[in-house]
């Protein structure tokens, strides 16, 4: 027999993160407790949950408040773009305000919730609503002095909303030692979420955890949240997975020697990139340039700047002939200029995706995320640029970050983020004859034949500019004496030019002394021809002379005649 | 003596909201009759509101358990809940006279 499994229906919340870690949403037609203490944002939560429903999936919704009033409400939530007024008039929104001041009034004989239910009942027919937030219901403990008959009249209204098949969040004050004041978890069993509130170091961060959610899978984690300037914002650690599509497109550094030593011209496009490094390396010049070349190929590039100011910031690189005022007033480059320490991690990390999502840059910069440090703890930024970084991959937004440290390969949190990164860059400073040069080197960059060697780090009055070092027995070189060597080369190089410009002199004179010699020697060979030729045409009539020399001495020594054999 | 304790409290409006026919509400409504006839006579005046009829009416007096009485008048207002099975706790609770100590 086969068991059909089949997936809790959801009903997707609209904000920012929580769909992600409740893997979809809250559980449809069912309540959902949201508890925590005052002034973690259950309420804003709650509203946000119904008004992501009325404006993103067309469930019209009900707000039942004994807490605040309903003008209060609208009032408060004006600030987050939520205008609950246009809502009610357009039909889409019922808020019933229930007025629980004068204590609880006497009670006599048998009651029930009726009253509520009734209301309630009607406003979510009035509506068509889907989604039905009850605030804080908790409230009617006080309202009540039978707590048995509340009890099992609120059990009655938890059943009686599942009927309904409306989505519920009802929201809780934390108890002392229990999720809620009066145990309403007992009660909301299928989804429970705790909210928190904490200050460290000055700074406060919100924290969401799911608790507890019948029948599906969900995060456990205890998620950062955010109230933004557009709601409620969870910041899942790892929510969006690593899901990002890649581009094999490359993105020029805008120094062209160092998009060589990357490997076929520079970052890849969506890579995050961290360029580390002592104090005056060079990192924000860097840096600058690559917005510098962004600019210049039409796209935008936003800075962030933790450290200076943006007037600082161009002036400064106006020094070396990067010219970023023009990007500026072009509406092609974006500074955000701010001290860490003004606001809490998340919600620099907040404000940092808000503008990114509204000025679509293809390239981020982030300088230095060291001062970040200030702020939490290493494990803390980590997580942060963590999800900063995710964030922007999935936008296919190229990023550099700057990290400053006293000492390059010590720095822990270089060593947290750099797993993270896709390229580090490492520039350093030599000391040596009197003077500090600057290193830069590529230390990794996934997915590049990237160049093992270092390269001298210089920046001119264009801006920087990569030269090779000399490596010899006394190490690498660098500077002045790096121009010496380049000296040295080139006076050895003219030696060498002379030097052979000699030997090809040489070489001529010995080929006319070769040719001179071998000139007197053919002379030579043809006197002698000369003269054998002359013996050689006299050689014939020596033959008649030698014949008739021996007739001759025949004839003196009276020998035989011709036809008697010599010696005979 | 009952004749001259409601001689000096005026008159009395109450509202009874209730839910439909129920057993509760009827209840209720017979033992307010009840009680006033005995305490308030001549004095009052019950407007009854049936939530299932008019749900929206619950917003008026924020009404939530049924039923509930309410004095409109004399101020200040007062609410009672339950089927009023109780004549003394109703007194109690709407401030009478007679069980106001």
């Amino acid at each position: 027999m086969r068991v059909q499994l089949t997936e809790l229906p959801k009903t997707p919340t609209g904000i920012v993160g929580l769909d992600e870690v409740t893997g979809g949403g809250l559980p449809q037609g069912r309540p959902t407790l949201i508890c925590g203490p005052a002034g973690c944002g259950k309420t804003l939560l709650a509203i946000e949950f119904l008004v992501r429903g009325i404006t993103q999936f067309d469930e019209p919704g009900v707000f039942v408040t004994f807490e605040e009033s309903a003008a209060d409400l609208t009032a408060n939530v004006a600030s987050l773009g939520f205008d609950l007024a246009q809502f009610q008039a357009d039909g889409r929104l019922v808020i019933d305000q229930v007025n629980m001041v004068g204590g609880p009034p006497e009670e006599t004989g048998e009651w029930d919730l009726d009253g509520l239910f009734l209301r309630l009942g009607a406003a979510i027919d009035a509506v068509g609503a889907r989604r039905v937030v009850i605030d804080t219901i908790e409230n009617l403990f006080g309202a009540f002095s039978d707590t048995a008959v509340l009890r099992s009249e609120l059990r009655r209204l938890f059943g009686w909303l599942k009927d309904r098949g409306v989505t519920a969040v009802i929201t809780g004050e934390r108890g002392d030692g229990t999720l809620t004041r009066h145990g309403i978890e007992e009660y909301v069993s299928d989804c429970v979420i705790v909210l928190d509130h904490r200050v460290t170091e000055q700074t406060s961060t919100r924290r969401l955890r799911i608790l507890k959610y019948r029948g599906s899978l969900h995060g456990t984690n205890e998620y950062p949240f955010l109230i933004g300037e557009s709601g409620v914002s969870v910041q899942p650690i790892a929510s969006l997975g690593l899901r990002h599509s890649v581009s094999a497109e490359r993105v020029s550094t805008g120094v062209a020697r160092l998009d060589a030593m990357l490997g076929d011209g520079g970052f890849y496009k969506g890579s995050a990139v961290l360029v580390s490094g002592t104090p005056g390396t060079g990192k924000s010049t860097l840096a600058a340039q690559f917005c510098d070349a962004t600019c210049r190929r039409g796209e935008r590039a936003m800075y962030f700047a933790f450290e200076e100011s943006e007037s600082e910031i161009v002036r400064n690189m106006a020094s070396v002939g990067i010219h970023l005022a023009q990007w500026v007033d072009a509406g092609l480059l974006q500074f955000r200029c701010f001290r860490p320490a003004l606001l809490g991690l998340e919600a620099h990390l907040f404000a940092m995706q808000k503008v990114v999502d509204e000025f679509k840059p293809s390239v981020v910069v982030m300088d230095p995320v060291s001062d970040l440090l200030r702020n939490g703890t290493e494990s803390e930024v980590a997580a942060m640029l963590t999800r900063q970084i995710d964030f922007l991959k999935a936008r296919s937004v190229t990023t550099m970050l700057t990290s400053l440290n006293s000492d390059a390969y010590s720095a822990q949190t270089d060593l947290q983020i750099a797993s993270l990164v896709d390229t580090w860059l490492l520039v350093k400073i030599t000391e040596g004859n009197g003077e500090h040069n600057r290193l830069l080197y590529v230390l990794k960059s996934r997915g590049t034949p990237h160049s093992n060697q270092i390269r001298e780090f210089l920046l001119t009055e264009n801006g920087i500019e990569l030269a090779d070092v000399y490596v010899g027995p006394q190490g690498v070189l660098t500077g002045s004496a790096r121009q010496a060597q380049e000296a040295k080369e080139r006076s050895d190089g003219t030696a060498r030019i002379e030097d052979l410009e000699q030997r090809r002199v040489n070489l001529e004179q010995r080929r006319a002394a070769v040719e001179a010699q071998t000139a007197a020697l053919w002379r030579e060979f043809q006197n002698e021809a000369e003269v054998v030729e002359q013996l050689l045409s006299n050689g014939s009539t020596g033959v008649v002379d030698r014949a008739g020399q021996r007739a001759e001495q025949g004839r003196l020594r009276q020998a035989d005649p011709d036809d008697l054999p010599v010696g005979a | 003596m009952a004749t001259a304790i409601t001689e000096s409290i005026g008159v009395w409006y109450l509202r009874l909201y209730i839910a439909g026919q129920s057993p509760k509400s009827l209840y209720a409504s017979a033992n307010l009759k009840k009680l006033c006839e005995e305490h308030l006579a001549g004095h009052y005046e019950i407007e009854t509101i049936d939530l299932v009829e008019d749900p929206t009416r619950a917003r008026d007096d924020d009404i939530l358990a049924i039923p509930t009485l309410v004095r409109r008048l004399p101020p200040p207002q007062r609410k009672v809940i339950g089927d009023l099975s109780d004549t003394r706790r109703v007194l109690r609770g709407l401030r009478h006279p007679e069980e106001a100590s």
